[in-house]
């Protein structure tokens, strides 16, 4: 049965077979659930097709989230796009619109798909939507690059941590564009290496982030976190593509943002105790969501 | 370690905004809601340490009610859950134990009554990223997930018991992954839980109770 413990066992197969990663990742879905091919892509598709609509929704009925902390950015993003204004160019500017739009869906009680996790739920629907409408990829593809992106999921909730409560910030927004970066290098006709190396430059990147949201909910920073994440995967993705290798392996950045993690203060994961949560304005606005001071 | 999929990282496809405030709750109740017989007329959700700190922000009410009336993470309903529980007659209601804190802490317990007045608690644990466990049924602590399907027997704690399950499973050649046995004290009830692979058939129940310190059966299908 075919199956990798890590990055290197993986990119050692996609030598052996002339695969790419989502192949190898597809045929492992395949063989230790003991479905068919038709069935695992299927799923995929359902799930593709939520993302979709994740991405759509918002800038069709923009939502206020639970908390009031957000709604109505990806409509705003949108507009400054088509007039013509954007700083960061037509593929990157999409790219944030989707994924900050994805987390008002999110957090107004719409339907996702978590990627690793529903804080970071937006990185890679933003980047695929934004690569599909600027390149014109095929659905086909976009599932090519979802199943690319599950394998370096897996790797980190294997290895590591998709956990905020566990590993921070970098453990749900860093691994999110990880995979991200990686599925982009795939779809854009980069090697398994490539996508590898364009996955651990994200992590590097994003090394340290900390999970510190006001008032406990998955409003704010997380929204831009997710813009972040998603510009963060491109630029890592340009980066491989281009030829230059990354030092470090995407299995020692693991480790080392497994590590980082572990060190990081409790007030930093997920507990609302630091960071953005305990600025002045924070605890104000925390205090505002629940009525009186806690 | 479990296999983890390519739908573990990509998924669950769930109603926002958090996997264990939001998805996490669904899938408690879920199970919860599998663990009494019959129509659930009441529900009373106590909710213990982050998930009592910021419930409201997570829609984690909603989905705990969604979840009782059978709602699965990915249900658009959830998102109305109080309406259409009014609706449907279903008394529901939220409080919270800020004082009890030696708990995980995404822990909910879950109190039904049926329609014919009978009333069990169960406790539940949102371990992260849509995973659950239940801890507790009425006062015995028990463990299991529901990723496997489960029989639960509640029984008296006598001798013969566990032989007389297994032998009802394997006449019916099912193949048991996992087998644990809770009690609340020697020779009081007791709890065997048994996980399956496969799902597990529904006449097997009929068989478990011809033994009378049966006290009441079920099966939880994963």
């Amino acid at each position: 049965m075919i199956d990798f413990k890590n990055a290197h066992e993986l990119l050692d197969l996609c030598a052996e077979t002339g695969k790419s990663i989502s192949e190898i990742m597809i045929q492992r879905e395949c063989e230790n659930t003991e479905a068919d091919r038709e069935t695992v892509m299927a799923r995929m598709k359902h799930s593709l097709d939520i993302m979709k609509e994740s991405v759509k929704l918002p800038l069709e009925k923009p939502v206020k989230s639970i908390g009031g902390l957000i709604g109505g950015e990806a409509v705003k993003l949108d507009q400054h796009r088509r007039e013509g204004k954007s700083v960061c160019g037509s593929v990157l500017s999409r790219a944030i619109t989707y994924s900050m739009g994805v987390l008002e869906v999110n957090t107004s009680m719409g339907l996702i798909v978590a990627a690793p996790t529903a804080g970071s739920s937006g990185i890679i629907p933003g980047l695929l939507m934004a690569l599909q409408e600027e390149y014109e990829l095929t659905d086909d593809q976009l599932l090519s690059a979802l199943f690319n992106a599950a394998a370096v999921g897996y790797l980190a909730t294997r290895n590591a941590t998709v956990s905020g409560a566990v590993g921070g910030c970098q453990a749900e927004v860093g691994v999110a564009s990880a995979m991200a970066a990686s599925a982009a290098v795939e779809v854009m006709g980069g090697t398994p290496k490539q996508c590898t190396d364009a996955a651990s430059t994200a992590l590097m990147n994003l090394l340290g982030l900390v999970c510190d949201p006001i008032a406990g909910l998955v409003e704010c920073p997380c929204q831009s976190r997710n813009a972040i994440g998603v510009s963060n995967s491109l630029s890592c993705a340009e980066i491989a593509l281009s030829g230059i290798e990354q030092i470090i392996p995407l299995d020692e950045m693991l480790e080392a943002m497994m590590k980082v993690g572990k060190t990081m203060p409790g007030t930093l994961k997920e507990t609302a105790l630091g960071g953005c949560a305990m600025t002045e304005t924070g605890c104000r606005r925390t205090c505002e969501i629940f009525g009186g001071c806690q | 370690m479990g296999f983890i999929s390519a739908f573990d990282v990509i998924g669950p496809n769930m109603i926002g905004p958090s996997s264990s405030h939001t998805a996490g709750a669904v899938a408690i109740a879920l199970l919860a809601r599998k663990m009494i017989s019959g129509k659930i007329v009441k529900v009373t959700f106590t909710l213990y340490g982050s998930f009592a700190k910021t419930y409201r922000g997570h829609g984690t009410d909603r989905a705990l009610l969604g979840g009782i009336m059978g709602f699965n993470t990915d249900d658009r309903r959830i998102k109305e859950s109080f309406q259409i529980a009014g609706d449907m007659g279903l008394e529901f209601t939220f409080q919270t134990n800020e004082t009890e804190t030696d708990v995980h802490p995404n822990t909910v317990d879950v109190c039904m009554t049926n329609e014919s007045g009978f009333t069990t608690t169960v406790r539940g644990e949102s371990l992260g990223g849509g995973k659950v466990r239940i801890v507790r049924i009425d006062q015995v602590d028990v463990d299991f997930t529901g990723e496997y399907s489960a029989l639960i027997v509640i029984h008296d704690d006598r001798p013969g018991l566990v032989a007389h399950i297994t032998r009802c499973l394997s006449e019916r050649n099912v193949n048991i992954a996992f087998m644990k046995l809770f009690r609340e004290a020697k020779g009081a009830t007791a709890y065997s839980i048994v996980e399956s692979d496969e799902s597990l058939p529904a006449d097997l129940l009929e068989d478990i109770r011809t033994n009378p310190h049966v006290k009441d059966c079920m099966i939880v299908q994963a």
